[in-house]
């Protein structure tokens, strides 16, 4: 009887989206609070950290993907305002920004190259097969305009948004350590560079540097966005002409 | 009220981006070109800052959180990845590291001698 009880209190609360935004919120907190408790350690990062555990908690839980995002959408659907909300910081920040708009424009452009260039000769050099490459091309741009992007390359969209995600994380972890290794101190070249290679997912970790960097980091985002989704198609159009 | 009629706003210029992304056909997403109406918006009518701040910080403060969804989702398909995870990781990563030096690197060249922080250029985190 009791077991009977709890089995039926069990497929109601899988079915229910409650289970999956209170666990994502919680994960995320107790992640957060971790985070600062190691003194902000890289390998800590509260994404990282949250999404292994949800995964793992999933995997035990035996439950699916889909009815997890039943009820995280909710948090997922926040990201659309949110983006709208990145003007907030870049407002702040146009005084001086439009002081510097030459030096931005010429790191932004030669960022956008080296990382695009990097990007096709590694996975080429990786041995990567010709669908992975065309998928892989738009890694650094924002998971909804990278997977238009792949679209138009030939790529596969949901393999595209998977890179996206994995490079935002890697940029977001790796972020503090690179810069200081290479004594960035100025948190405007902070900001632009990890907008530009880990866009959203990155600038989240710029704002918890500084809410110059984040405005900085959220510019590269939209810019890198922007420019890559004209760009992209034409310079994957001239370097991996369409065989047949 | 504030954080309501704030969270209202950034809705609306959010939607209002999506109808143009879609009737003009543009490859940038309708939250970009909301962002982009948005700071075109305040740097017209800065008196309205107080309208956007209040669910707009809010927002960013936990900008990570927002991510979290997606990545289980990402992980969840990761044993698609298998057999040409190696190259995957080592292109994602040099590729990562490069672009991030090289952008942080010539643009703190580039400003050397005009910091953008408003005081002066000793570093004071630094004491």
């Amino acid at each position: 009887m009791q077991a009977l009880e709890l089995d039926a209190l069990w497929v109601y609360l899988s079915g229910s989206p409650l289970v999956a935004l209170a666990l994502t919120l919680a994960c995320y907190l107790a992640a957060s609070a971790l985070f600062e408790r190691s003194g902000r350690f890289p390998l800590l990062n509260p994404v990282l950290v949250s999404v292994i555990v949800l995964v793992g908690v999933l995997r035990l839980a035996d439950i699916p993907y889909a009815d997890y995002f039943d009820g995280a959408q909710f948090v997922h659907f926040l990201l659309g305002p949110a983006t709208v909300a990145l003007a907030l910081p870049l407002y702040r920040e146009l005084p001086v920004l439009r002081r510097h708009l030459v030096p931005i424009g010429i790191a932004l452009c030669a960022g956008l190259f080296v990382t695009l260039a990097s990007t096709l000769l590694i996975a080429r050099l990786s041995g990567l097969d010709d669908i992975v490459q065309r998928s892989i091309a738009a890694k650094s741009v924002t998971a909804p305009v990278a997977m238009g992007i792949a679209e138009r390359l030939g790529g596969v969209p949901s393999l595209t948004a998977v890179f996206a995600i994995l490079t935002g994380v890697f940029g977001a972890v790796v972020a503090v350590p690179l810069l200081s290794l290479l004594r960035v101190r100025d948190d405007a070249a902070k900001g632009l560079a990890i907008g530009l290679v880990a866009h959203g997912i990155g600038t989240a970790r710029a704002l918890g540097i500084s809410e110059r960097a984040g405005a900085y980091s959220g510019l590269a985002m939209a810019l890198s966005a922007t420019i890559s989704a004209v760009v992209l198609p034409i310079a994957i159009g001239v370097l991996m002409p369409a065989s047949g | 009220m504030t954080i309501l009629r704030g969270f209202t706003a950034l809705l609306l210029l959010q939607l209002v981006g999506e109808v143009l992304s879609r009737l003009l056909s543009l490859p940038v997403p309708g939250p970009v070109i909301g962002l982009m109406l948005l700071l075109a918006l305040l740097a017209a009518r800065p008196a309205w800052l107080p309208v956007f701040s209040g669910a707009g910080d809010a927002l960013l403060a936990h900008l990570s959180l927002l991510f979290i969804p997606a990545g289980v989702g990402v992980l969840v398909h990761i044993d698609r990845l298998n057999g040409v995870l190696p190259g995957v990781i080592a292109t994602l990563a040099l590729s990562t590291l490069l672009g991030m030096s090289v952008t942080a690197l010539i643009l703190q060249r580039l400003m050397r001698g005009r910091p953008t922080r408003d005081t002066p250029a000793h570093d004071v985190a630094e004491r």
